[in-house]
């Protein structure tokens, strides 16, 4: 079981690394982390991506709270949330399959954002399975690298996790 | 002292926040980036302890934190200073005791080069400390003291580590030290859910086999004398941890001892056979536990602690109450009647019968038994405040001692560190001059601060260090001897030093002891010396600690492991 924890912190040097090192302390498995700053310049939100049961989860959500820097935490419901990722994909491509690819891209909405003459460079956002399907459809292509943000979310409607 | 908004360096405006937050002494050791510190400290009226070994510092520190309730203070130079107070930094935060560590650092402008005695000290005690900081800039300085102490003494108390970049110490700062503390992200709870107090106290009126469970939560929050009217009211057995000793009477007749791999038999049954478990700041340790699914299982288990990441963390409870103890226990007593308790205090008096704690006494004739040692230091002096090491003896001082009040029994629970009883001892006494203080050592545990002997010497805090002398590392022998056929490797360490020459070449009193007869007139002889002193018993080298329960096994699995005669 996948659970999206938001987590609200100071925005200070060294928290990351309190965060990070709570969770490989104690065993926890980070799915995906991001981190960046939101409209209070002096919080920063996390959107943490971690695997296990609800014991976990509630281990989880206790641990983190106990740290100091950490002012909020919430668990995310897929239900009433907005999740993204975003991806860069370098493809192989040659203008014998420029064309082909660039359908594809334009079937998932996503963009083209450098082109050379034996590759380019594809940014797609959206949710998990999105990333995972195009992925699907320009490896065969030859995918030369790839990088993926991990998630970021936010709840749906006035109410946010601050409020 | 000092106005609102003098202005001063930042190491005088350290001594201003300590005076603020109340310290009257640290235990330290200086180096080139802490100088000035301990220029500012030479004209203060704060007492400095100088130890010989920084380890010491932070065991001294928390000896003297628990000694009071008040938060201890260590201070150490960067680098190899800053490392050094890492184990008792580590001690303290298993063991929730409020403590500020100060440590120097390299100037500012030389951190992330390697500089000479440069440690990251802040990423190395990220996970052994409740919070830490690096001060980057001066005009931060009093908001992070006053902070620091705020956090280490507040919630579920615990160690709080402070960097000061040596040009910290020697910039320019308008003085002002903050009133309040704004920390949005902590906010400690310490009144409990009244409707879970009500839904405890009702399963209290309902069962028949209650047994209180009490910790180290009980002294911290300074919840025994509740928890002693809470026992006596709802007429409940109560064992406390080895943490826990001292929160409730040891002379009581409610009291069942220690619970757990090296608790009394009647304790370890009653939990196994409880049909309502209360535990009050206690964290479910493995050392009480053991087998974790076979622990208490017929019974309810409220949970009652400051700390909502304990609750459910080990074993699964029923109702949690998350708050300070005394608190709840003061409002749990309003709204409870008794348990239908009884027939079943009958029973645990009968066990008590059928399996005290004991040893062959028969054999004190010549070979001195450690746990009449103890007993004799009981008798001698009641009052005193026992800290220990960490092995046998430990045990033993757990087992025979009777604790009457809170924070006269000091010893490491949580990480176990040979070394801490001394030093811990030495902050004790510096807390409690009233108090006789006695360090129950190892012959093992003792080399591993022993040279805090100039120490108390130098400063005269007559700290009476009892060792138990039986040329072993003798909890790793006992364990040898049973799961590893009396393969000694590595645990012997026969006549590897002469104590009573070692404490006389430090200036401080010696005396051996090898008769039964000798060692009650020992004990008299070093409380009215009034100096520091050291004893030397030399105890029966291959007793046991009894009763045990196999590591992994359930508490009921009881191993007998006393000696025939």
């Amino acid at each position: 079981m996948r659970h999206t924890l938001s987590v609200l912190v100071e925005n200070r040097h060294g928290v990351l690394a309190r965060v990070a090192g709570m969770f490989a302390r104690r065993g926890y498995n980070i799915d995906s982390l991001t981190v960046g700053v939101t409209e209070d310049p002096t919080i920063s939100r996390m959107t943490i991506v971690v695997r296990g049961d609800d014991e976990v989860l509630e281990q989880v959500t206790k641990q983190l709270n106990k740290l100091i820097d950490v002012i909020r935490v919430s668990d995310l419901k897929a239900e009433d949330t907005v999740e993204r990722e975003m991806a860069l994909f370098k493809v192989s491509s040659d203008v014998s399959n420029r064309s082909e690819i660039m359908q594809i891209v334009d079937i998932f909405r996503a963009r083209i954002i450098d082109v050379a003459p034996k590759s380019m460079i594809i940014e797609v956002t959206g949710d998990e399975t999105k990333i995972e399907a195009i992925e699907q459809l320009l490896r065969p292509f030859g995918i030369k690298e790839m990088v993926r943000t991990g998630k970021v979310a936010l709840r749906r409607g006035a109410k946010g996790v601050s409020s | 002292m000092t106005g609102p908004t003098e202005r001063m360096t930042g190491a005088r405006a350290f001594i201003e926040c300590l005076y603020r937050e109340g310290v009257d002494t640290i235990f330290g050791y200086p180096g080139g980036v802490l100088l000035p510190i301990y220029d500012e400290l030479y004209s203060s009226n704060i007492r400095h302890i100088l130890v010989r070994h920084e380890q010491a510092a932070a065991h001294a520190a928390e000896g003297y934190a628990r000694a009071t309730g008040k938060t201890g203070v260590c201070l150490a130079t960067s680098g190899p200073g800053a490392t050094n107070l890492v184990t008792g930094i580590a001690n303290a935060y298993m063991d929730s005791i409020p403590m500020v560590a100060f440590t120097g650092q390299v100037p500012s402008s030389l951190i992330g080069n390697d500089a000479f005695q440069e440690a990251n000290i802040t990423g190395i005690t990220m996970p052994i400390t409740k919070h830490n900081y690096l001060v980057q800039d001066v005009k931060e300085l009093p908001r992070i003291i006053k902070e620091a102490f705020h956090i280490a003494s507040t919630g579920r108390p615990g160690p709080v580590l402070v960097d000061l970049p040596k040009d910290i110490t020697t910039d320019l700062i308008d003085f002002h030290y903050p009133e309040k503390v704004e920390l949005r992200g902590y906010s400690p709870t310490y009144q409990g859910n009244l409707q879970q107090i009500k839904k405890a106290a009702a399963e209290i009126e309902k069962c028949s086999n209650p047994v209180i469970y009490a910790g180290g939560g009980v002294i911290s929050s300074g919840a025994a004398t509740e928890l002693k009217k809470l026992a006596e009211k709802i007429r409940a057995p109560v064992t406390t941890t080895l943490t826990g000793m001292g929160g409730f009477p040891g002379d009581h007749p409610l009291f069942m001892g220690m619970p757990g791999m090296h608790g009394t038999k009647y304790a370890n049954y009653a939990i196994q056979e409880a049909d309502l478990l209360i535990a009050v700041g206690v964290r479910f340790d493995d050392r009480v536990t053991g087998k974790i699914k076979s622990f208490a299982s017929n019974a309810k288990i409220i949970h009652i602690d400051i700390d909502p990441a304990e609750i459910s963390k080990n074993v699964k409870v029923d109702i949690p109450i998350v708050g300070d103890a005394k608190w709840i226990l003061s409002h749990l007593l309003k709204h409870t009647g008794k348990a239908q308790s009884e027939e079943w205090l009958e029973k645990i008096a009968g066990w008590k019968e059928q399996y005290p704690l004991h040893y062959l006494e028969s054999a004190c004739r010549d070979d001195i038994k450690p746990q009449y040692i103890i007993e004799q230091i009981n008798e001698v002096c009641p009052d005193a405040i026992i800290v220990t090491e960490v092995g046998q003896h430990q045990m033993w001082a757990a087992q025979y001692f009777k604790y009457t009040e809170p924070r006269t029994f000091i010893s490491s629970g949580g990480l176990g560190t040979m070394g801490y009883g001394f030093p811990a001892a030495i902050g004790a006494k510096v807390a409690r001059p009233d108090k006789v203080v006695i360090d129950v050592s190892g012959d093992g545990s003792f080399q591993m601060n022993s040279q805090e002997m100039a120490t108390i010497v130098q400063n005269n805090i007559p700290v009476i260090i009892a060792i138990f002398n039986n040329g072993f590392l003798g909890m790793v022998r006992q364990w040898q001897e049973i799961f590893y056929g009396k393969r000694y490797s590595s645990t012997c360490i026969r006549d590897s030093v002469d104590f009573v020459k070692l404490a006389e070449a430090y200036g401080a009193l010696g005396i051996r002891v090898t008769k039964c007869s000798e060692v009650r007139p020992a004990l008299e002889k070093a409380i009215a010396s009034g100096r520091p002193t050291l004893i030397d018993f030399i105890v029966e080298c291959e007793e046991n600690v009894s009763p045990m329960v196999p590591a992994g096994a359930a508490i009921n699995e009881i191993l007998d492991l006393e000696r025939k005669e």
